[in-house]
């Protein structure tokens, strides 16, 4: 059998894998607090248990309700959307002219609402969900097993990522955002509804989350607490990328998870901690971040 | 020739206020002298604690204008070091734990400010909770910590080698002593010009720089005193309870220290007190009660509220106030 340095192809294989999806979740999360913060300059404390959210209502959808995964794809996102806009509507928007830190601090009082309301009434130790039918077995690819979900996960989120970087770099909706996130005043005396803008990205940016949530459900346990410290993670990861750019926020999203993967496979007991020291390096050489500019 | 002192009104008034700053110092220095006969003194102790805590973040985030998301590394970093020397080394008299625990947070403090402060804003909460995050899964899996255990049985021993501190009292005593050592450092960096400084970079860092300040240096002077005093309220707590456990490196515990702050006043030097006495006694209250699962929703509640319309915190408003009425 191919050995990678004295690890077997496969498992090399496996493990790269698994920080692929890893990093597909990086991706969108970082996605949608970049887009979020760029137009509102707050960073979404809220976004790990909007993620969270998005797999619960998946969960429950099927539980209750009786919604299958392909439907709770799209409603689970757009449920979690509009009550993101009623957050911003009644909340954020009272402290949009203030020093932006307390938007860090209001979504973060917000984070430990919903994450200690839900764990009153679930417990932390998680359900779990099951893979839709339609995506379960796997590939045989010869030097690798590949689940379908696991792809499916991949290429759902490569796809979403993509998707999104259309719509703010390449359509007219995505340039007034563009627009608003360098000079939002200036937005407004063109007549363009800023504040419906910026209502309209927060629901989309945590849609994004929830989205990412939806596809979580089946992989992970779906528990109160398992957005909280995925966005810490997620925190470092925009560290190291910087906010300034979409496809820098998803490429640096996907590189974590396969150094993450990478980590996992010859020194398992920093797995968890290798993102952080990449920021601290990324700190040191670089402190703009990889994909940030000078401030 | 005989030298009559005549003061201007100005002068006068500045005399009479820091008379009135000086009796006020000494009618709550006697509260705190007389509280434990009135109240449960694990429970004061508590409260001290938390107080030199928040008033260690205060320093960074109310003078500094730095919002650190990672004060629990330090809180724990005293606690843990304090503790597992206490445990090893029986010799060790508490007070040389407490100082070796200090530094040791003081030491992790220099790192992560040299760190943090190469990004501004928004950046640096998130960098600092990050840096945090590595510490706390640092100390889940390093051997000396106990992991998700914790670190149990620390001996109180004697000060000094003399004085036991096995009676609540005894300690008691001990903690107010430290707090009001911790507190003096504050309110001493805070009126220094060196405070000043800072201050001036709160407000206007690009001002600062342009005055000739070496802003940086600023900074992370205040961040390592910040990160030292947070360390000592991490070792003395462990010493009074006996235990180091992973809740105080957990970011639940970066954001408490927050909510203590802000309730209280961020930027005032009492409104730490008063916000971790709140905090603290909340949840006291509630994990007695019925509400005991919801102690985490109602912080989140008051974070909000606070954030929305109560801005100035306690001590804030009461200044407000009392500036608008008597001045």
């Amino acid at each position: 059998m191919t050995m990678i340095f004295g690890v077997p192809f496969a498992v090399f294989m496996g493990q790269l894998m698994l920080g692929l999806i890893n990093g597909a979740f990086y991706a969108l999360l970082s996605l949608g607090l970049a887009v979020i913060f760029g137009l509102l300059k707050i960073v979404n404390f809220a976004h790990g248990a909007m993620y969270m959210l998005g797999a619960f209502a998946t969960l429950l959808g099927m539980r209750y309700l009786g919604i299958n995964y392909w439907a709770a794809l799209l409603l689970a996102p757009l449920v979690v959307g509009l009550f993101g806009m009623v957050i911003e509507r009644l909340l954020l928007r009272r402290i949009g002219h203030l020093d932006h830190l307390y938007g860090l601090l209001l979504t973060f009082g917000l984070a430990l609402i919903f994450e200690g309301t839900l764990v009153n009434f679930f417990g932390v130790s998680g359900a779990r969900y099951p893979t839709p039918e339609a995506l379960q077995g796997g590939f045989q690819l010869g030097f690798m097993f590949l689940p379908v979900y696991r792809a499916w996960v991949l290429l759902a989120a490569l796809v979403v990522c993509l998707g999104t970087w259309f719509i703010i770099e390449r359509t007219r909706l995505g340039a007034y955002l563009r627009a608003g996130t360098e000079n939002p005043a200036l937005m407004q005396s063109f007549g363009v509804n800023v504040p419906l803008l910026i209502t309209l990205t927060y629901g989309f940016g945590v849609a994004l989350a929830a989205f990412a949530g939806v596809l979580a459900a089946p992989l992970y346990p779906v528990s109160p607490t398992m957005g909280s410290n995925l966005l810490i993670v997620v925190f470092a990861v925009v560290v190291i990328g910087g906010m300034g750019s979409i496809l820098g926020a998803v490429l640096t999203g996907l590189g974590m998870g396969l150094i993450e993967g990478l980590t996992k496979v010859y020194y398992p007991e920093a797995a968890n901690t290798v993102i952080f020291l990449v920021m601290i390096l990324v700190l040191l050489i670089r402190p703009a971040g990889l994909f940030g500019k000078e401030a | 020739m005989a030298t009559t002192q005549t003061l201007t009104p100005t002068m006068e008034r500045q005399r009479r206020a820091n008379m009135r700053r000086n009796l006020l110092y000494i009618v709550l220095i006697a509260i705190g002298l007389v509280a434990p006969f009135f109240a449960y003194p694990v429970f004061l102790m508590k409260v001290l604690c938390f107080a030199l805590f928040a008033c260690a973040f205060n320093l960074l985030l109310g003078y500094a204008g730095l919002l650190s998301f990672g004060h629990a590394a330090f809180l724990a970093t005293g606690g843990y070091v304090t503790g597992y020397l206490l445990a090893s080394y029986p010799a060790l008299t508490p007070e040389m734990g407490i100082i070796v625990g200090t530094l040791a947070a003081l030491a992790l403090g220099t790192v992560f400010g040299a760190l943090a402060i190469r990004r501004q804003g928004i950046y640096f909460a998130m960098v600092t909770l990050a840096l945090a995050q590595l510490v706390f899964f640092f100390y889940v899996q390093a051997p000396f910590t106990g992991g998700e255990d914790g670190l149990h049985g620390v001996p109180r021993g004697e000060l000094f080698g003399v004085i036991s501190l096995r009676s609540n009292l005894a300690m008691y005593y001990f903690v107010f002593v430290i707090f009001l050592i911790g507190f003096a450092i504050v309110q001493r960096t805070v009126h220094s010009p060196y405070g000043q400084v800072l201050k001036a970079i709160r407000e206007n860092e690009p001002r600062a720089v342009s005055l000739g300040y070496n802003t940086d240096a600023y900074k992370l002077l205040a961040f390592i005193l910040s990160a030292g005093l947070a360390g000592l309220a991490g070792s003395t707590k462990t010493v009074v309870f006996q235990l180091a456990s992973l809740t105080d490196a957990h970011w639940h515990m970066s954001g408490e220290v927050i909510l203590m702050t802000l309730l209280g006043g961020v930027g005032t030097l009492f409104g730490p007190v008063v916000g971790a006495g709140l905090v603290v006694s909340l949840q006291h209250l509630l994990a007695q009660g019925a509400l005991g699962a919801w102690v985490g929703p109602i912080l989140g509640v008051i974070f909000v509220v606070c954030v929305l319309s109560f801005r100035s915190g306690i001590v804030g408003e009461i200044l407000k106030s009392y500036r608008k009425n008597f001045k």
